[in-house]
């Protein structure tokens, strides 16, 4: 693994190779979680709505305690155990074809560091665009508890509008985003691990995407905890 | 020239390799024969480092590879051309990209040049008219001569081919065959190419090494092989009724 983060050989094909890979783990990921984010947003104001249904608390609490939910931990941590579902079966599958088709010896007896051209840029493209998913998850799902209120009625526009800017602590991005960026790492570099260490043939293959999904899944749980420890601990 | 040691290479308690010497000389077909799992692949990839020998020494041109620091071997293997057993097509490339790779990994060539070097490549190798089509979308033929045709885009001094001929029909086989030879000559390649398929021992055989239980059972060219009297050997070679035949032929002959 350790061979994995050596300086890299031919920079400009590097700099291909991670383009690629943001394109393909990035932008292909948009999609699912524009949608995700967009119902999810939509059913946390809902609900939040019902259970803060007393005349006393103000109807903008329902617009922060949808903020709070969607920028602390459904962006951030939900979003990226979907994409290590997503991205982490797809990275230990591709690498452990390569592996077991010998793919990866081709590369090493050409003289390419196979670990560093192969996964580098994947866990380097992830760790860039994520954080763009995730922002764009926080948005949408925003916008889906907008649109629910207004559908449902269940909060005013100018009360929703007011609340998610209401003691807003720009700090909680910071945070969401430092974790989405060690996640990233995790995914990426636990499911490379999987796929690139493949002995034998197809079946070993969907073996390790599956391990890949097992074990960055827990890692990010896991890590999500002592992040949060660390940077929210009192 | 290639020279190997004592090559040893063992897998926890299976031995495959029990110390192997060989010289394989420049601008011959080095053949290494034997059964199935008698360990060819093993001993190849000994060869171009991809496993490391428990033992024994291995020398390109008289530069130990166990004495290069990481610079002088990755320049090594940039000498080193190899076709594998399966081919082992980057599949998410075109051939065309399969045959530029390592241009683009090592080279400082202009586009045009590349481009060149590639298409001269490919027409080397005789295959034409499939640049743009993905390793998925050509025949088994096809794809051996394009795994050629990547690993001489470097212009290798050595060649190393795993069974290039397996699963082919005889006739594409024998065109393979002549292929890897005339490319060895003609470029002055120093080429060890393993093979369990007699009609090419009999096609190219320069330089023949028998492996059996680990060790070199035999050695010797073509002329030699058909002639040797020695049981591993005549099991070895005359298996089919066409070699059987033959064999009764020069023997009343
Ligand atoms: N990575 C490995 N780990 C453990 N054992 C191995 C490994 N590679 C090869 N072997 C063993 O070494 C022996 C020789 O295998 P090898 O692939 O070299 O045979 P081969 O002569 O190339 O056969 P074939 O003609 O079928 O390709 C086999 O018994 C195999 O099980
Ligand atoms: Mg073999």
């Amino acid at each position: 693994m350790k061979r994995a983060f050596q300086k890299p050989g031919r920079s400009r094909e590097y700099g291909k190779a991670l383009a690629r890979e943001i394109d393909y783990l990035g932008l292909d990921s948009v999609a699912i979680v524009g949608i995700i984010s967009l119902f999810v947003g939509a059913v946390v104001t809902i609900q939040t709505a019902l259970n803060l249904d007393d005349p006393f608390i103000p109807a903008y609490y329902i617009a922060i305690a949808t903020r709070e939910s969607i920028v602390l931990e459904f962006s951030p941590t939900m979003v990226s155990l979907i994409l290590a579902g997503k991205v982490g079966s797809n990275i230990a599958s591709t690498l452990g074809t390569m592996r077991v088709s010998e793919q990866i010896d081709a590369l090493e007896v050409m003289g390419v560091n196979s670990a560093s051209y192969l996964v580098m840029p994947k866990v380097l493209a992830s760790m860039l665009f994520n954080p763009v998913l995730i922002m764009l998850s926080m948005g949408l799902g925003l916008l889906g508890g907008y649109i629910a209120g207004n559908l449902t009625g269940v909060i005013s526009t100018p009360d929703y509008l007011l609340g998610i800017q209401l003691g807003f602590k720009p700090f909680y991005i910071t945070y969401a985003l430092t974790k989405t960026v060690v996640f990233a790492f995790l995914i990426t570099s636990i499911s490379a691990y999987c796929g690139y260490t493949v002995k034998g043939g197809a079946v070993e293959v969907g073996t390790s995407s599956t391990r890949a999904v097992v074990s960055s899944s827990v890692a990010v749980i896991v890590a999500n905890y002592f992040l949060t420890q660390i940077l929210l601990g009192t | 020239m290639i020279e190997v040691q004592n090559i040893q290479k063992s897998f926890g308690a299976h031995e495959v390799l029990k110390g192997i010497d060989a010289q394989f000389e420049q601008g011959k077909t080095n053949l290494i024969i034997g059964q199935s799992g008698s360990g060819k692949t093993v001993f190849l990839k000994c060869l171009v480092g991809l496993h490391e020998p428990d033992n024994g020494a291995i020398l390109f041109n008289d530069r130990n590879t166990a004495q290069l620091d990481q610079k002088e071997r990755q320049l090594l293997r940039q000498e080193i051309g190899m076709v594998f057993q399966g081919s082992a097509l980057f599949d998410s490339l075109t051939v065309e990209e399969n045959v530029m790779f390592p241009l683009n990994m090592f080279t400082r060539m202009g586009p045009g040049e590349k481009k060149d070097r590639v298409d001269f490549c490919l027409n080397r190798v005789k295959l034409e008219g499939a640049n743009k089509k993905y390793p998925a979308e050509i025949s088994g033929g096809m794809m051996k001569r394009v795994a050629i045709a990547r690993s001489i885009a470097m212009n290798p001094k050595y060649l190393f081919c795993d069974e290039p001929n397996s699963g082919l029909d005889p006739q594409t086989a024998v065109v393979i065959d002549n292929l890897v030879r005339e490319i060895t000559q003609e470029y002055g390649i120093t080429t060890v190419i393993n093979t369990h398929d007699m009609n090419s021992v009999m096609e190219i055989g320069d330089h023949i090494i028998f492996l059996k239980n680990g060790l070199k059972a035999w050695e010797g060219d073509r002329h030699e092989i058909i002639r040797s009297d020695q049981p591993d050997i005549t099991e070895f070679v005359f298996t089919s009724e066409l070699f059987k035949s033959i064999r009764k032929a020069q023997r009343s002959g």
